[in-house]
């Protein structure tokens, strides 16, 4: 479905994305997880032709794509990191400039906006102008509008940024539900959560290199079930254990008290890595 | 090509039509002044080639607004790209640069028109009679697709709004004033008649007042204008594809 073959794309000095090669399977919910700076976006902008690429090579379902490739523009959908809607027309008016650019008829597309607006459930708001809105409304348009042209591939670029918890969790309910649909769906992030919550698999993706590639649950296997926080040099440094008996046989030898806690995807990140995801390395 | 240089022209006339009860009185304020305080007041006893000052004036501030409204669309783009992205979900269209840059520049056009027609307007309530032939609306038409697809390239070419009016105070006034709008190009020296005769504006405002004074316009006008308007359409291509550097 998405081929990534060597891709690089370097900014005069500055390797933004250095040799990164993926495949991502149909239906498939993939992930990249990394901290700012470390080359998501710009991977993304890529793979939906919006940058031009300085070496390898971007397929999507079988079709080349490039600057000028209409044909890769058709299989995928695109929700930008910032809100790029019109703020001075209405819902109903944004998702219609889209159907154009897509060139979907009248019909389909009246008969479409209806359909995805009720999907994610602003059918009540179509009439509304975007300035209006919440940034979970916005989100959910932006969603629907990527959808409306029915693309193979969804590309969320860090769909979540800047909401607050209980509309982030509204929205990942809605990523899943594309997903089921038979969406391919691309997404990236650097919220711990939101990678383990959604995604079959994850990349770590850091200085333009894919660190890794594995599902959420044996990436953080792959370090240990269990951890405990230890505050070593001025700084806390997880110690990691098989099980869970392991863990609290090692704070019984211990004279200071710890907080035990199941194993995430930072930990994971942090020990491959040796940094952490939130943190910004740009 | 043409369904999404449909698509974008849709896009501007959705948002223009939002703004029109504003964008009207806007487009009025200039005209009315310069007619008011040039035609009126001072040049009421004015006589420039046998013609009142009033139908001199006319049609240069018809080519004035061509140009200026035209080129306004530049700030419309600047704003869609650097302020509210919405740029990229063109990019990310199918649609081919040429159609974006045609929608675009079809997008300028027709608000250059509604300005002028704002100004043929005020010209009939002050009394200016003119003639209107085809070739009249031909120069509006062309002058408005040089100055549309000038705009389109400087809006990629920019890298912040700021520096787009940059553009707007060394390039577009100094020509709204020197392009033979105000006064007849002929009352300067001739080196300064051979430079200004450069500019697309001078050829532009010729062939209107030429048309408005019921003469057959210049051939070379429109030939200059059709070069100049088709060069900076290719220029406005080429950024725009440069863009996705």
């Amino acid at each position: 479905m998405i081929k990534i073959e060597n891709l690089s794309k370097y900014y005069k000095s500055l390797k933004a994305v250095d040799g990164l090669s993926l495949h991502v399977k149909p239906g498939e919910l993939f992930a990249f997880l990394g901290p700012n700076g470390a080359g998501k976006t710009t991977t993304i902008r890529i793979m939906t032709g919006l940058t031009r690429r300085t070496a390898g090579s971007v397929s999507l379902n079988g079709i080349e794509v490039g600057p000028k490739s209409v044909a890769a523009r058709k299989q995928c959908g695109l929700v930008p990191q910032a809100i790029n809607l019109d703020r001075e027309l209405s819902v109903y008016e944004n998702l219609t400039i889209h159907g154009r650019l897509f060139r979907m008829g009248r019909i389909e597309r009246k008969q479409r906006i209806d359909e995805l607006l009720d999907y994610v459930e602003m059918g009540d708001r179509k009439e509304s102008l975007i300035k209006n809105l919440s940034g979970g409304m916005k989100r959910r348009v932006m969603i629907a509008r990527a959808l409306l042209h029915s693309p193979a591939i969804l590309f969320l670029d860090e769909p979540t940024v800047g909401l607050d918890p209980a509309i982030r969790r509204k929205i990942w309910a809605l990523i899943k539900k594309i997903q089921q649909r038979g969406t391919t769906v691309f997404l990236t992030t650097h919220y711990i959560e939101e990678a383990e919550f959604l995604a079959d698999r994850v990349a770590f993706i850091d200085k333009g290199k894919i660190i890794t590639v594995d599902t959420p649950r044996n990436l953080m296997e792959s370090i240990g079930s269990w951890a405990i926080d230890r505050f070593v040099d001025d700084d806390m440094k997880p110690q990691y254990f098989a099980s869970r008996k392991e863990a609290n046989d090692f704070i019984a030898t211990q004279s200071e008290s710890f907080t035990l806690r199941r194993v995430n995807l930072e930990d994971a990140f942090l020990s491959l890595t040796g940094k952490k995801v939130g943190k910004d390395h740009s | 090509m043409i369904h999404g240089m449909l698509a974008v022209y849709s896009r501007e006339m959705m948002i223009l039509r939002r703004r029109l009860t504003r964008q009207i009185p806007s487009w009025s304020v200039s005209p009315l002044l310069y007619l008011v305080a040039f035609g009126y007041a001072m040049g009421r006893h004015v006589a420039v080639d046998g013609h009142t000052y009033m139908e001199f004036l006319i049609p240069g501030l018809v080519a004035m607004a061509s140009m200026v409204q035209a080129y306004g669309i530049s700030s419309e783009i600047n704003i869609a790209r650097f302020y509210w992205h919405i740029f990229e979900e063109i990019q990310a269209a199918p649609v081919s640069d040429t159609a974006y840059v045609a929608g675009e520049v079809l997008a300028g056009m027709t608000r250059a028109f509604l300005a002028v027609c704002i100004i043929l307007v005020f010209g009939f309530l002050f009394g200016v009679k003119q003639s209107y032939p085809p070739l009249f609306f031909v120069a509006i038409l062309m002058n408005s697709f040089v100055f549309a697809s000038l705009a389109v390239a400087m809006a990629m070419l920019v890298k912040s709004h700021a520096d787009q009016s940059l553009v707007s105070n060394f390039v577009i006034t100094p020509m709204a004033f020197l392009g033979g709008t105000f006064f007849p190009l002929h009352s300067l020296p001739v080196w300064a008649q051979k430079t200004l005769y450069f500019l697309p504006l001078t050829h532009a405002s010729k062939a209107i007042r030429a048309a408005s004074y019921g003469q057959t316009p210049a051939a070379v006008s429109f030939a200059v204008l059709a070069g100049v308007g088709l060069t900076f359409f290719s220029m406005a291509v080429f950024f725009v594809s440069k863009a996705k550097d």
